[in-house]
This record gives C-alpha cells, sequence and structure tokens, in this order.
C-alpha cells in the first residue's frame, strides 16, 4: 500500500504545479514509512520539503499555503501526533469556506499514518479519526486497499475542501495487490462492497477490513453469509449503502479499532438505528478497541484490536438474537 | 534592550528628521490614522445604540496599526486579529463589512475578491502560521508579494507564535510579523505575560531580524515595516517587529479596565496620542491646519455614515446560512440538516 501512496503523491505532483508536500523527514529521508521515497529527488526541495519539528507550525503553515491557492499535502508523522495540532484543525482548518462565505477554501490534505498491530512503541498507534470527523468542514478518508489508497488519494488531493488521509500501519507493507498504473481516482463518500452476503452486513474501514474479511471466510465455514462493507471515508459518509445492505440483511455489525466511547461506530450505529430500525432483526453491535490508551506493551497489545476472532463473535451474536 | 525606533516624538517634535518622509506621505499617514479613529469611535457609539454587537477598540493604537498596513500593496496579504479592524479598514477591508463583522452578520465574513485579507482571528496566535504558509505560497508562485500578521503581547506568548517565526526562518519566507505589545492582555500586563522586557529580541533566537519602534509613532512604525516588507520582496525573508503601544480602550465594549488597572498609566499613554502627535508636526511644519480638519472631519462622517446605511441594507440572515459553505458541495448528511432547519422553520 505504502508505494500505491507514493505513486499517487507521484502523479499528483506531476499533474498540478500548486500541489506540495511537507512534514517531518519527508524529504531526503522519504517519510519514516517511506511514503515520500524520492519525491524530493524528483520534485526539488521547494514542493518536497522537510520542516521544523512542529506540528501545529506544519497544518498552520498548510493552511496559509492552501488559502493561497497550493495544495498543500502535509504528513503527519503518526495520527497520534496530530495533537499539538488540534488547535490549528479544530479551529481553522474546516471553517475556512464557511466564515469566509466561499471567498476562500482550504484544498490541503493532511496524511498520517494510524492504528496499531505493528507493535510501534507508545502513542504510535492512535486512531483519532472520531475527534476530526467530529470536526465540521473536514473529511476524512481511510483506505483498505492499495488501489483504493491510491485513487482516494488522489482524489482528496484533487478535493477543494480539507481531507484527512489516515493511512493505517499495518496495512503499508502487508496487502499486496495490483494497483492500476496512471492517474485515477475513486470518489469520497462512496463506500466499497467488499464482500457480498445475505446474513448479517459488517462494516469497517481502513486496518479493520481485512480482519473482518478473515472473520467472514470464518462465518462462510459455518454457512453464515457476511456482507462487508468498507466505509472507505466517514466523511463524506456513505449512509445509503450501508442502509440498503442492512435492509438486505436485517442485521449489522460495527467494526474499529479506535476506543469505543464517541468512537465512529457509535456514529454509525446510530445512524442504522435511526433509519433502519424496522430492518433491524437485532440490535446493532459494536466491536471496538477499549477506552483506554492503546497499549505498547507488544506481549498483550494484541488483545486491544480487534480480532477476527471477537468479530465472528459478534457476528455469531447478531444471528443468535 | 534594542533601540527604540522613533521619528516624531511625543510633543510633535522630529527626533530623526533625516527619516521624515514627503509631506504628502506624511498627510497620506495622518489621514488613515484619522480615518479608522473616526471609525473606532463611531463603532463605540453605534454599540451603545444596540446597533452594534462587542467590539474590541483599537483607540490609541492607530499609529501602530495603519502604519503597518500602509506598507502593503493590495496584492499582499493581511492576517489581522480582532483588535485590527485598524488596519483591516486602511488595507482596503470595506467598513460596511467591517460593521457586518461585528453585527456577527455573515455579510463580514465576505471579502472583496482581489482582496487577500483573512476575518479577523479570534483564537490567538493561530494567524502567524497561516501567514508564513501564505508567503511561502507567494514564493513559490515567484511572485514579490508578502504576508503580514498581527499578534498582540499575549499572543507571543503562544506555542503556535514561536514555531511560525522558526518556520519563517528556516524557509525564509517572505512575512513581516507585526506584534502590538499594548501592554494588556484583557487584565494582564506584560510585567505578568511574560519576563521579557524586549519582546523584539525573540527574533534573534530563530536568526531573524527583531525591530522595536515606537508604536505611537506612526511615521516610525510606517519606516520600519516599509522596510521590513522591502527585505521580503526581495528575498530576504522575514522581520519581527515590536511596536511599543498601550491599549488605553478596554480590551471590548463588555469590560470593565477599572478591576484590574489605575487610569495613571492610561493617562501617560493618553499623553502620548499617536493622531495629536504627528497633527502637532504637521501644524508646526505649516502642513495642515484646522480648515482642513473640519473638512477631513466631514468627509469621514459622510464616508462612515454611508457605510452604515450599507450595513444596515444587508439582508438578514437565513437559519440555513448555518449550513451553507461547508463544503464545496454539502453532504448527505448536510443536506438532510438542512432539511430539518426548513422543517422546523415550517412548525
Amino acid at each position: 500500500m505504502v508505494a500505491a501512496i507514493n505513486d499517487a503523491l507521484t502523479l499528483a505532483l506531476e499533474r498540478d504545479p500548486s500541489v506540495c508536500l511537507f512534514g517531518e523527514d519527508v524529504g531526503v529521508m522519504g517519510g519514516v514509512f517511506r511514503a515520500t521515497d524520492g519525491l524530493q529527488a524528483r520534485f526539488g526541495k521547494t514542493r518536497v520539503f522537510d520542516t521544523p519539528l512542529a506540528e501545529a507550525g506544519i497544518v498552520g503553515t498548510g493552511i496559509g499555503l492552501g488559502l493561497a491557492g497550493m495544495r498543500p499535502i502535509a504528513e503527519i508523522q503518526f495520527a497520534g501526533f496530530l495533537y499539538p495540532a488540534l488547535d490549528q484543525i479544530l479551529s481553522h482548518l474546516g471553517r475556512y469556506r464557511h466564515r469566509t462565505r466561499g471567498r476562500f477554501h482550504l484544498p490541503m490534505v493532511i496524511r498520517a499514518p494510524y492504528g496499531g498491530g505493528v507493535h510501534t512503541p507508545e502513542q504510535h498507534a492512535d486512531s483519532p479519526e472520531a475527534i476530526l470527523a467530529h470536526v465540521p468542514g473536514t473529511k476524512v478518508v481511510i483506505p483498505s486497499t492499495p488501489s483504493d489508497a491510491k485513487g482516494l488519494l488522489l482524489a482528496a488531493i484533487e478535493d477543494d475542501d480539507p481531507v484527512f488521509f489516515f493511512e493505517a500501519i499495518k496495512l503499508y507493507r502487508s496487502v499486496k495487490e495490483d494497483v492500476p498504473d496512471g492517474y485515477y481516482t475513486v470518489p469520497l463518500g462512496k463506500a466499497r462492497l467488499a464482500r457480498e452476503g445475505s446474513d448479517v452486513t459488517v462494516i469497517a474501514y481502513g486496518g479493520m477490513v481485512e480482519v473482518c474479511a478473515k472473520a467472514a471466510e470464518a462465518a462462510a465455514a459455518h454457512g453464515i453469509s457476511v456482507e462487508l462493507i468498507d466505509l472507505r471515508s466517514l466523511v463524506p459518509m456513505d449512509t445509503e449503502t450501508v442502509l440498503e445492505s442492512v435492509a438486505k440483511t436485517g442485521r449489522a455489525v460495527v467494526v474499529t479499532e479506535a476506543p469505543r466511547t464517541s468512537g465512529f461506530a457509535s456514529e454509525i450505529a446510530a445512524t442504522i438505528a435511526e433509519e433502519a430500525l424496522d430492518a433491524l432483526e437485532a440490535p446493532v453491535v459494536r466491536v471496538t478497541g477499549f477506552d483506554a490508551p492503546y497499549p505498547p506493551f507488544t506481549s498483550i497489545e494484541d488483545h486491544y484490536r480487534p480480532n477476527p476472532v471477537r468479530v465472528a463473535k459478534a457476528i455469531r451474536q447478531v444471528l443468535a438474537y | 534592550m534594542s533601540e527604540l525606533l522613533q521619528i516624531i516624538g511625543p510633543g510633535g517634535e522630529a527626533v530623526r528628521p533625516e527619516l521624515l518622509p514627503e509631506p504628502a506621505l506624511l498627510e497620506q499617514l495622518y489621514r488613515a490614522m484619522r480615518r479608522i479613529r473616526h471609525f473606532d469611535e463611531r463603532a463605540v457609539i453605534l454599540h451603545r445604540q444596540g446597533r452594534m454587537g462587542v467590539y474590541p477598540p483599537f483607540g490609541g493604537m492607530e499609529a501602530s496599526q495603519a502604519g503597518s498596513a500602509l506598507a502593503l500593496r493590495r496584492s499582499d496579504w493581511l492576517f489581522p486579529t480582532y483588535r485590527d479592524s485598524g488596519a483591516a479598514l486602511t488595507y482596503g477591508m470595506p467598513i460596511e463589512r467591517c460593521i457586518a463583522y461585528w453585527r456577527t452578520s455573515p455579510h463580514g465574513w465576505s471579502m472583496p475578491e482581489d482582496l487577500k485579507l483573512l476575518p479577523f482571528y479570534v483564537p490567538i496566535a493561530t494567524q502567524y502560521p497561516h501567514a508564513v504558509g501564505a508567503a511561502l505560497a507567494e514564493k513559490m508562485r515567484g511572485t514579490d508579494n508578502v504576508a503580514m500578521a498581527f499578534i498582540g503581547d499575549g499572543g507571543s506568548s503562544e506555542g503556535d507564535f514561536h514555531e511560525a517565526l522558526n518556520f519563517a526562518g528556516a524557509l525564509n519566507a517572505p512575512v513581516v510579523f507585526m506584534l502590538q505589545n499594548n501592554g494588556w492582555a484583557i487584565s494582564v500586563p506584560t510585567s505578568t505575560q511574560t519576563k521579557a522586557t524586549d519582546l523584539s529580541l525573540r527574533a534573534q533566537g530563530y536568526g531573524i531580524p527583531g525591530v522595536r519602534v515606537d508604536g505611537n509613532d506612526i511615521v516610525a512604525v510606517y519606516h520600519a515595516a516599509l522596510e521590513a516588507v522591502t527585505r521580503a520582496r526581495s528575498g530576504e525573508g522575514p522581520t519581527l517587529i515590536e511596536t511599543v503601544t498601550y491599549r488605553v480602550k478596554p480590551h471590548t465594549v463588555s469590560d470593565d479596565p477599572g478591576r484590574y488597572r489605575t487610569e495613571e498609566a492610561t493617562r501617560t499613554w493618553l499623553e502620548r496620542d499617536p493622531v495629536r502627535r504627528l497633527k502637532t508636526f504637521l501644524e508646526g511644519r505649516g502642513l495642515w491646519s484646522e480648515e482642513r480638519e473640519v473638512a477631513l472631519e466631514a468627509e469621514l462622517m459622510a464616508e462612515f455614515e454611508q457605510a452604515v446605511e450599507r450595513a444596515d441594507a444587508f439582508p438578514e440572515p437565513e437559519p440555513v446560512e448555518i449550513l451553507e459553505h461547508v463544503f464545496k458541495e454539502p453532504t448527505p448528511a448536510l443536506r438532510r440538516q438542512r432539511e430539518q432547519i426548513l422543517e422546523e422553520l415550517r412548525g
């Protein structure tokens, strides 16, 4: 997936001279995960540059670049390092179009690796997407496959509004597939049907999609047909696809690795409860991380992140209701 | 302590005659100060009449605001804080838009398309990094446009201030950082805010020039701002300018400074009034007269009254406007929420 992201960044920089890319260690080093490998050498230090170690500075400067007509792509080294920039994000990022009545807008992308499952050090595995989805005026996109990562990232860069683009660390090198060559976009706000089924709808995004796919395989061995929806983008959310599926299956399990309380799983579950109660044969079940900081304890951290077993259990639970 | 740049002293005497600009420019500086003072005074009156919301006056800081904004071209950027109505108006913000802003109307958020003016910044110091970014963008596009941002002494305690100075230095951004040291962050005096007594020295830590100016001497402010703007245009990077001035007015019209300060210091500063200072100087040189003052007053009165009429004519915003301009295309959720508002309105 990391190669697909690098490919998308290359194409965007090639295509549009107003695209620029910056962050900590993105230039000479090519990013801690090599997502920006070779880009500075190819496009120069003006358009691809290393910044001081200052997240508020990175996001704030990016906002200024975007206001002034560039298409800034800011890399935050880890999603858990976004917090120093929260003032910029909460106070400004999503408000420009609104508070200038359309006079200014902010075609900015903030990329960040997120999530657990690879035994990163403390505070490197956070999933703060719900905090950001809660901010009006900003979009949140989280791909789960390399070809989606490429197409969604190019769509995010093309988008005239600010987009958070979170990349599951777990998927950077573990998922591989043939990615189409050349420039293409995957529209934001359209979910992907990852697996068709009839008994239960499972909704996930990012790093959880492969976990749910394994759970679906396991369930299939027991004769349970799982429909798996990869949400792809949280804001805008493709409610329609989710509701259509729930209308068909009557059961829903929502899976995220972020903490449970006020997590995005709650948003999806509430939407289903509000819009599709008549179709439901069972309460919507959430499978999530816990309301505790992500544990950087190698030996036990795998208990935090939802795994196929936990998801399969939830699937059985909604079917047994 | 750096040297305090002063060209015209508190009594209206030329301290650095070699730095005096042409009479025509002196008159322009004076008119600009008078114009924003008129606005400031009328705004407070409008508030008392219930025709304006909460308003943060800048009276006494006219030299700092007009002197710096006049150094800009229309193609430059201006990032003002909520106390910088004066700078925004000098730069080109239409008066009716400024009134509308302080009436909390969305019409105060709309700016002329050709003006790179941002709405007044409320979260403290957040505008500094934005100015760095805008300046960098101009540099990337190969223009010689610059960005100017304002901050107060309180704002210079924020992390964003320091990050922006460092960014601007490291990336050689064509930006002018105005730091209006007006002595107060609401009720907190600068001496409580920081142990530093010379805020312009902070620039040194980031490897950029820092200049300390008498903020009540518009000639000095303009001189320093123009030098900084010129340096930025020619690729020499950022400058920090501290204008030493005073907030003689309350923090906002709803603030009572009597709770936290004596009027003694304020009286001292009133004697250093920037408008009177230049007027005295101009009169002494035969460049200004009472007749011209009366004519100017009438001109400003008419301009302001017409702007009030235009502001009064702005339509009241519709409730659904709350949901407008969130995204280029409203999301399905926003569309549903818009329907909800309309439904509630239908009752």
